[in-house]
């Protein structure tokens, strides 16, 4: 009997999908099996990113999903014995090393898998996140040291020759901000990963986090070498408690092994991490948001420039980026330049990971190109939508970004081919929306997110959205009037003119998103006063 | 560094690192804001100030932009404007409509923004924006619903003043400005100094108003004497209409007796007994070798040390201020020689300060045993609104001199309405009646000015004496630090809480957005002026001061003088924890 390892995804996802109860169960069996003999083991990892089909085991090359506690033990059972339960299976690697999966598809001929190319989530899933040795079996760190080799404007030009761009939000090519920090005066300077991840829809932060937090962290070793900083920060929301502790953990783990402190791998550069704990406010992934959180004050932004490459955390210079951005950069090294740039747009190298919930039959977290048409993303990678209903729109990039309608299956998803349809890449979440749904009511939904988590400073923002909602809200309710619409396109006009931050310059995009592409439905609502999804209750008490 | 930009078709040069808001005003061009506040950190809330700039997006606000070679910015460009007044239709939208009713009604800075951009509808909807009217504190009163969260008390408080007592809290449609826990003000470390009803551009900061006591006060029979700070005489007049800086005391005087005070005494005559007292006091304290912290005279000052640096009260001056020393001497001395029982006597201040209002609620003031040695405060303001309640337009006054035997000051007791006036007025002092040396030269300008801190090092009895004189609390925050940490050797620090000193106290007249700065810079002026225009400039040479002392008190320092002028200072626990 050859020594297996069960993989069982025990990220956020799948424990909340009852990944716990699978993993006694297995644990169960393999001690009642007396696997330990044979060296086989079970091994809790991180999220494939394959939502939909949690809790997600895998063993011998077979995946199994929606794993259920009695499924696993007969999986367990099998596959000590060399067996696969076909029936069970999901798929199967191209390494098989069970019998009976011959009728197993092939998990590279599943389109949610096969138009996938996975750079940031190379390991999520694979290896366990709790052990630094299993990381670095999987190849972690040595972009690092590959990095303290080069001198840091050479580690910059090397990212700026890729053209790595911010995964967080706008895009922001990452070189420039790692050239403003680096080349602000010398003295005390920071570098802070972005983990506060806060749009409705997007999680791919906290599953890179929860199943590879060394790849993060050795991004932000990386970029801290490149600006010149000496320490740095990981800013977690504390709604985010694995993640939080996975990366704590990893830090540690790091430091043990001198990939953190003094003197990193002999190079001379000194570097440590600490992880901070948000306490959940949308605004405080605004980057000057977020410094203000760390310096122990009201989350709240403030007027850039200055930006923080030259006045930021304490007044010293800073480089923040996001957990995905920071996750690809250790393959810009360990694997080269040329192999990051190979796939992607002529703008926009590399891959993006995207987070499609909604209407949608596959859910999850995947990783592709940039530049992959959103007919591919819904139809291919996301299997359709469930239900036998029709695709009525994506909203692109959370409540800072756009519904997409039909007419935009064929659009690249790349930063400017979104911007021009009116959405944004932002963090990547893609709600589906089928035709059961009131982009009314759609509207109304992410102006209500961003209108709660206005931190209140600016007028715009703070009583804008309100006024906004108001309008959609008696739209909602069949009392519109018919200059609504013009109206709203107004006050977002302006709304996104003067607001002082992100959030408020990006909270009034889903709606008028939502005007540009399905003004019809809208009047629809004002004039005929009927809501043609039946969603909006049209002055029904409520 | 210069750069060039053109503002409005305007060129403008200006150094690298002045914002588009400044330099627009250099331009002559005054771009509106509600938030931005000069001397207060820019924070970019309001977005009222908002300019276009060619080739730029969006709109952003000029209070926090960079100024920038070859810059092309407009103003008032149609686009600008539609956004600036959609902006304050929606500062409308939370703002209760009963300007008619608010203090800050003809004053009020959104209220006149609304009127300047036309506008004339907007939605009024209410919504449930947190109600709260907190006059728990003796100083100042806060309506919250009036609050348009323009954060200037918020920066004005915590950053200038370094107390820090509001914050904002929440997000969306709650956010507020607000107090630690929600404490009311009374239960916060608050000062009393009053600077945020300076800054506050709406009615949701204000003085507590007493000048309904004072009307009863002076219909209720009782003997009613009043004192006049020296900073009220060159500050009052704009409430008038008159420019900052303009003297107006004889004047003042008469519209106080007008309003039927038996007696209009001046402050100053307390001021020059405070320096007697702490004259000596500084002598005592040199003798030891140990550094005095004056001056008592500034109450939101004594307040902070008790709150923030109780460590340090053995080294403050326990002189009693003089609004408080000429509260003690009138319901002591005044009444003996006027034959009027104190209980019978109401003392009214006229000051430029709303901690005095708190100061005079002290129980422990409480010299004569009759009560309040001082019974009501009232501001600049209000004793300019009284005057106006009863019709007395005081530029038309006929000019009327104080009334004796406390109407009689020196220029050294006026010039304590300025930050470093006490400091020159205890210097002239000290250095002639305890080191016995004329002075050929009674001016320390050294000591004047606007700078947070001004120091001098001057030789009494040999020895060399250095003093420094601080004005706002923040100022006073940094000398201390540094005191406690040896780094900075003074023997006499002298802090005054407001920008400027009382003329720039928490209860003057609010100046106009043009002259902020320029409006408290021309009132010391005046103080300084008025000083030179008078036959008696130190304090022991007062002749009133001097008769009290030998008809009463005996000498500086005495038991009498102990238990009438000197208080006894204690460390406050801010919130109680």
């Amino acid at each position: 009997m050859t020594a297996l390892v069960f993989r069982i995804g025990v990220g956020t996802c799948g424990l909340s999908a009852g990944a716990a109860e699978v993993r006694r169960a297995l644990e169960e069996t393999l001690a009642a099996e007396g696997a330990a003999k044979s060296g086989s083991t079970v091994k809790g990892v991180g999220c494939l990113g394959l939502c939909f089909a949690e809790p997600l085991v895998e063993v011998g090359g077979v995946l199994y999903g929606r794993v259920k506690p009695e499924d696993a033990r007969l999986i367990a059972k099998a596959a000590l014995e060399g067996e696969a339960v076909a029936a069970k299976a999901l798929a199967k690697r191209d390494k098989c090393v069970l019998k009976g999966a011959e009728k197993v598809p092939p998990l590279s001929s599943q389109p949610f898998w096969a138009l996938q190319f996975r750079d940031a989530f190379e390991n999520c899933g694979v290896v366990d996140p709790k052990s630094i040795d299993d990381c670095i079996a999987a190849g972690g760190y040595e972009g690092l040291r590959k990095a303290l080799k080069l001198k840091p404007a050479e580690v910059v030009a090397q990212v700026k020759a890729v053209g790595l761009r911010g995964r967080g939000g706008a895009g922001f090519p990452t070189a420039i901000k790692w050239e403003l920090c680096a080349k602000a005066p010398a003295g005390e300077k920071f570098a802070i990963c972005n983990a506060d991840e806060g749009d409705p829809g997007a999680f791919m932060n906290r599953a890179n986090l929860e199943g590879d937090p060394h790849k993060v962290l050795e991004g932000l070793i990386i970029a801290g070498y490149a600006c010149g900083a000496g320490k740095g920060f990981v800013y977690v929301r504390a709604e985010k408690p694995l993640a939080a502790q996975s990366v704590k953990t990893a830090v540690e783990q790091a430091q043990a092994k001198g990939f953190l402190g003094k003197n990193i791998l002999g190079s001379g550069f000194d570097f440590d991490v600490e992880v901070r704990l948000g306490a959940g406010a949308f605004v405080c992934g605004e980057e000057t948001a977020l410094i203000a959180s760390i310096e122990g004050k009201r989350g709240m932004p403030r007027a850039r420039p200055p930006y923080p490459a030259e006045h930021g955390l304490w007044g010293k210079p800073t480089n923040i980026n996001n957990v995905e951005t920071l996750a690809h950069v250790p393959n810009i090294f360990r694997r080269g330049a040329e192999w990051f740039a190979a796939r992607g747009t002529a703008k926009s190298k590399g891959t993006k990971v995207f987070c499609m919930t909604g209407k949608i039959s596959n859910t999850g977290a995947f990783e592709v190109p940039i530049g992959i048409t959103l007919r591919d993303m819904v139809f291919k990678i996301g299997g359709g939508i469930p239900d036998g209903r029709k695709f009525k729109a994506a909203q692109s990039g959370g409540p800072s970004g756009g519904c997409l309608p039909e007419s935009c299956l064929d659009l690249q998803m790349d930063y400017e081919s979104l911007s021009e349809a009116g959405a944004i890449m932002g963090s990547g979440g893609l709600v589906i929306l089928d035709d059961s749904t009131c982009m009314v009511d759609v509207a109304r939904y992410f102006l209500t997110f961003t209108q709660s988590e206005s931190c209140g400073l600016c007028t715009p923002c703070r009583e804008g959205t309100v006024r906004m909602l108001d309008v959609i809200n008696r739209i909602a309710d069949g009392k519109g009037k018919a200059s609504d619409v013009e109206e709203l396109q107004r006050m977002g006009r302006i709304i996104r003119d003067t607001s002082l931050c992100g959030l408020g310059q990006t909270a009034p995009n889903p709606v008028l998103s939502t005007i540009r592409y399905f003004r019809a439905e809208y009047g629809e609502h004002v004039k005929g006063k009927k809501c043609p999804a039946g969603v909006c209750r049209m002055g029904a008490k409520k | 560094m210069n750069v060039t930009l053109s503002i409005d078709g305007k060129k403008v040069t200006v150094p690298e690192g002045t914002t588009v808001l400044e330099a627009a005003q250099q331009a002559g061009i005054f771009v509106p804001t509600l938030c931005h506040y000069e001397g207060l950190p820019p924070q970019s809330e309001c977005r009222l100030c908002i300019v276009e700039i060619k080739g730029g997006r969006g709109l952003p606000a000029s209070c926090t932009l960079p100024a920038k070679e070859g810059m092309e910015v407009a103003t008032c460009s149609e686009r600008v404007l539609e956004a600036r007044k959609f902006l304050l239709q929606l500062l409308l939208c939370a703002h209760p409509a009963d300007c008619k009713t608010c203090e800050k009604h003809g004053r009020c800075e959104l209220q006149k923004l609304l009127s300047d951009y036309g506008v004339r509808d907007y939605e009024n909807p209410m919504r449930a924006r947190k109600q709260l009217v907190d006059k728990s504190s003796k100083a100042i009163e806060r309506d919250l619903v009036k609050c348009v969260l323009c954060g200037r008390c918020v920066r004005m408080c915590r950053d200038v003043q370094t107390v820090g007592v509001y914050s904002f809290a929440c997000r969306g449609l709650d956010s507020a400005v607000t107090t630690a826990f929600d404490k009311p003000i009374a239960e916060t470390p608050c000062v009393s100094c009053g600077q945020c009803t300076i800054v506050c551009p709406t009615g949701a900061l204000s003085e507590k108003e007493s000048i309904d006591d004072v009307w009863t006060a002076l219909q209720s029979g009782k003997h009613v004497v009043c004192q006049v700070a020296p900073s009220v005489r060159v500050s009052i007049g704009e409430m008038f209409g008159l420019p900052p800086g303009t003297i107006v005391t004889g004047q003042l005087v008469a519209a106080l007796h007008r309003l039927g005070f038996a007696k209009v005494f001046d402050t100053d005559f307390g001021a020059d007994l405070t320096i007697m007292e702490e004259g000596k006091e500084l002598l005592e304290k040199l003798k030891e070798g140990k550094p005095l912290l004056s001056t008592s005279c500034c109450p939101a000052w004594i307040n902070f040390v008790e709150r923030f640096y109780p460590e340090l009260i053995p080294q403050l001056s326990t002189t009693k201020s003089p609004q408080q020393m000429f509260g003690a001497i009138a319901k002591t001395y005044y009444a003996q020689k006027a034959g009027v029982k104190p209980e019978d006597m109401a003392v009214i201040s006229i000051m430029p300060c709303t901690a005095k209002k708190m100061e005079a609620a002290r129980p422990e003031m409480n010299a004569s045993g009759a009560g309040r040695d001082v019974d009501f405060v009232l501001t600049t303001r209000e004793a300019a609104r009284m005057m106006m309640q009863a019709g007395i337009h005081l530029p038309s006054m006929q000019p009327e001199g104080f009334d004796e035997p406390l109407g009689e000051a020196s220029g050294a007791g006026v010039i304590f309405g300025t930050t470093g006036g006490v400091t020159e007025a205890a210097l002239r002092t000290a250095s002639e009646v305890y080191a016995g040396k004329k002075l050929d030269k009674i001016e320390f300008k050294q000591v004047r000015g606007f700078d947070t801190l001004r120091e001098a090092t001057v030789e009494i009895n040999g020895r060399k004496v250095k003093v420094a004189a601080v004005h706002t609390l923040g100022a006073a925050r940094r000398i201390l630090d540094e005191m406690k940490e040896g780094k900075a050797p003074y023997d006499f620090v002298e802090v005054m809480a407001c920008r400027g000193g009382c003329v720039g106290g928490g209860g003057q007249p609010i100046p106009s957005r043009e002259k902020r700065i320029e409006a408290i810079k021309a009132r010391q002026r005046a103080i300084y002026a008025v000083d030179a225009s008078l036959p008696v400039r130190k304090s022991h040479e007062n002749p009133a001061i001097k008769k009290l002392y030998k008809e009463f008190l005996g000498e500086p320092g005495s038991e009498k003088s102990k238990k009438l002028l000197h208080t006894k200072l204690s460390p406050s626990k801010g919130y109680g924890v």
